[in-house]
This record gives structure tokens, sequence and C-alpha cells, in this order.
């Protein structure tokens, strides 16, 4: 990777920089303090961008697509230019009204009847990386890196599925979601041979798709129509991209905050483990607590959000976990409360850009948790130290060392 | 007790139809239905209430 020195970071408020190491090991913290010091931070790194953290300015920007573009939803030190209004991954890039005709024509196949449907074979996937899971801890006692052998592999393989790829390409994709998400920018080395890029594995996969037709969502998306007209190869393409990105790390790292949390917290795992019932609640509580997720955009036009004015071409990130931990929005904000009856949670954002794929991540986190806790009741971290979270704008745990005190076998 | 619908507000986070099936639907594309017309009987008051405490947008309103 091209990971380039950057200058120390002089303090959150006016010289922020998410993609540090220190934004990664304690960001809550961060976003707490600025909340309370500083809600609409600064930083003059990445050309300029801002950190709004109180839970109505990241509402009233997602909200508002007039002084606001998704030209961009990834902060780097390049600045597209030109792609509005549907960007490189329609439609998460897309600004109206070009965005609402092609999040249409997807929104059926993400719509909670349809991703119903999943859950069979998410179940499987779940508890065939279980009994690995159980075999390479070795019996009670062992441990394992749970973000290795469980979390990062469940979205990878139902994508993988839903778009009709080849499930070893896992290793591929989690590559391709590093460079754009965790390294923002090192995708553009010049280094890379082409057949290793995103661009070349977008190409194959249509390629093939025309070749042989199947009844998948790439198939979908090649026989799907806006205003008449078949999609053009780069909407197809950065549609695709999408799917494979903001499908994976996404839900792997909330899969993973949430064993992180239980295996920190006996009582939250017995409550599961003595009434089922709670868990429709606590996987919204691991959602708002454990966010993972921080969007952002361009600003459009001149617009002042909490007291700071904000030029055209500004950066501006959208920190819903941060939203979510706000006092002046949520009852003991800064409290897990495993079946918390309230909770307006934003992990899948506000507005006209609503995560798609929210059922698709709200059924994986449910069975995810649901298949663990039944197998391996009784775990903790093997060495708190060791866990390490991703830098960027999604957070979640990429080392997760668990030692497995009890396991039980789980009939069908 | 009434229930409103803001069929503006909702992006289709389906929170209310995951958590009061009874009173709320999913349409095809993921945006909320709502099952009860006008008064909301008594049973179904905290399934409603808890739709209207759990939607990201404050899309549902309860009027007494």
């Amino acid at each position: 990777m091209t990971d380039v020195q950057k200058p120390p970071m002089r303090d959150w408020e006016t010289d922020f920089d998410h993609t540090h190491a220190d934004y990664a090991d304690r960001a809550p913290e961060i976003w707490d303090h600025l909340r309370a010091k500083c809600p609409v931070a600064h930083t003059d790194r990445f050309g300029g961008a801002w950190l709004p953290t109180r839970h109505e300015d990241v509402a009233a920007i997602a909200h508002d697509t007039e002084h606001f573009t998704s030209e961009s939803v990834i902060v780097s030190d390049f600045r597209p230019e030109g792609l509005a209004p549907a960007g490189f991954a329609p439609p998460i890039t897309s600004d109206p009204p070009f965005h609402g005709k092609a999040r249409r024509l997807l929104l059926p196949a993400f719509s909670p009847k349809v991703i119903d449907r999943w859950e069979p074979a998410t179940r499987e996937t779940c508890r065939q990386l279980l009994d690995a899971v159980v075999e390479a801890a070795g019996g009670d006692g062992g441990v394992v890196d749970a973000a290795a052998l469980y979390s990062q592999n469940i979205p990878v393989r139902i994508i993988a599925k839903m778009l009709g790829v080849p499930e070893e390409d896992g290793d591929r994709f989690r590559l391709f979601i590093h460079r754009i998400l965790e390294a923002p920018g090192s995708g553009l080395a010049a280094d890379l041979e082409y057949e290793d890029t995103l661009d070349y594995y977008l190409h194959k996969v249509v390629d093939d798709h025309r070749e042989n037709p199947r009844d998948d969502l790439v198939g979908f998306l090649l026989d799907a129509e806006m205003d008449g007209e078949p999609l053009t190869g780069d909407h197809i393409g950065g549609t695709i991209a999408l799917l494979l990105i903001a499908g994976i790390d996404t839900t792997w790292s909330a899969i993973g905050a949430s064993l992180w949390h239980l295996a920190q917290h006996p009582d939250d795992r017995r409550r599961l483990v003595e009434e089922p019932k709670v868990l429709t609640f606590a996987v919204e509580e691991f959602l708002r607590f454990y966010a993972p997720v921080t969007m952002a955009r361009l600003v459009a036009e001149e617009v002042e959000v909490g007291g700071e004015c904000m030029q055209p071409r500004d950066w501006v990130l959208l920190p819903f976990p941060s939203a979510n931990r706000d006092p002046e929005a949520f009852d003991h904000a800064d409290e897990f409360v495993i079946d918390r009856a309230r909770n307006r949670h934003v992990a899948f954002g506000l507005g006209i850009h609503r995560c798609i794929g929210s059922n698709l991540a709200r059924l994986e986190l449910t069975v995810a948790i649901d298949e663990w806790m039944r197998r391996i009741p009784d775990f903790e971290l093997s060495d708190p130290e060791a866990v390490r979270w991703s830098t960027g704008q999604v957070r979640g745990p990429r080392e997760l060392p668990i030692r497995v005190l009890r396991t039980q076998e789980v009939s069908a | 007790m009434r229930i409103v619908l803001d069929n503006e507000k909702c992006q289709g986070h389906g929170r209310c139809y995951s958590l009061a099936a009874d009173v709320f639907d999913s349409d095809d594309e993921g945006y909320a239905l709502l099952k009860v017309t006008g008064e909301v009987p008594p049973e179904l008051e905290e399934q409603a209430r808890l739709a209207a405490d759990n939607c990201p947008e404050y899309a549902i309103e309860i009027q007494p």
C-alpha cells in the first residue's frame, strides 16, 4: 500500500484526521468531546473538510440535497469533478432528480419481503463458519480471531450469492474495499496492474453475465431500464461496485462490534440467551451504539451549519454514529441499553440516501448474533489491547481475538 | 388513539413494520403502509406507539 506520511495532528477541533489510527481507536470519545466543545469541527486536510457531531446538524445536512451534493461520499485528497448527477456509484453518489430514478429501480430488489428469502442461506453460512470457529478454538478456552473467521465472511458470501459471482472472490473484494474506504486514494496508485483493479473486475463480471445470462442481481441490472432505456455500462458497473463495497465491510463491522460488546458484557449475553425476544431490540441498539458508517457530502452552495459557514467544494463528513450518541437526541445516550424501546437511531442514514441495503444488513446482523449465541453462549476478549479497529469512514474491529469459554451443539 | 403516517417523510427504514407488523406493512419498495385507518384498536396501541417512537424520520404521529 502507498499510505503517505502525514504531518502530526494538532487537535481534533481544527486539524482532525479521521484516517488516523487514534481516530480508529477512540472515535466515540472524540465525538463526545467535539459535540460538547466544538460541534462542527474543521480541518485543512483533504483540501478542507468539516466534521459535525450533533444529531441535529447531521440530520439537517442529510436532508438538504440543495446545498450538499453526493458527487463523492468518501473524503480523500482526491476531489472529483464533473461526475454529477450520477456519480461513480449510483445511486449513492447521485443527486436528484437522477438519484430518484436510479434508486427506484433498485428498491424492489432490496425490499424486506425479497431480502427475507435470504435468511436460510444466511443461517447456513453462519453455521458453517461457526463450525470452523469452534474447530479453530480446539475446545473451551481456545482463542480465535472472530473477525477473520466469522464476521468478515458473512456479508461477502451473501452478496456474492446475490450478485452471482464466485464466493472465492471475497478476498479480492476486501482488497478493493481497503483501497477505497480505509486507505482512500491508494487505489489510484499508478503501480497497480490493471488486472488487479476493481474496474477490471467489474468488466469481467458484466461480460460473464452477458455471455451466460442468469437470474441474480447483475442479471437484474443488465435487464433494468431507466427512462425506457437500458442502463449505461458505467451505471451498471458503478452500481455493482456500490453493492460490493457498501454491502460488505459495513455489516462486517457491525457484526464484529456487536461481538466485541457481548464479549465484555456477560449480563447482555445472559439476557439474549434467556429472552430470545430481546434480540430484535438488541440489534437496533447494536446499530445505534456501534453504527459503522460515516457518510460524506461535498458542499454545493454556500451554507451555514451550526454557526459555521461552509464553502462550495468543502467536504462534510456525516458521522451517523456520533449523531446516535447525542444526548440531545437519545436518553442515556452513552449507555448501551439492550432492550431500548425508544430508538430512532440513524445507523442507516437519513433522507433520500437511506441505506438501500438496510434490510439485508439487519438480517445478516440478526442471524449472525443469533447463531453465534446459540453455538458459543460464553466468550470473552482474550487480549483487549490486540483488538484493532479500522480507520476511515467505516468503523469496526478488523482483528478480534476472542476466547471461547463454552460451546454447545445446535439442533437445526 | 389515532395514528398518522407522513408518506413524504417516510424513507423506508422499515422500523415500523418490523416492530408493529399488525399496524404497518411494507410496499414493494420498502416504504411503510398503514394497515389501520382512523382509530387504532386498543390492543394495537402499544405497537403503534413503539412504531412512532422508533421512526428515525419522525414520520409517524400519534394523536390522542
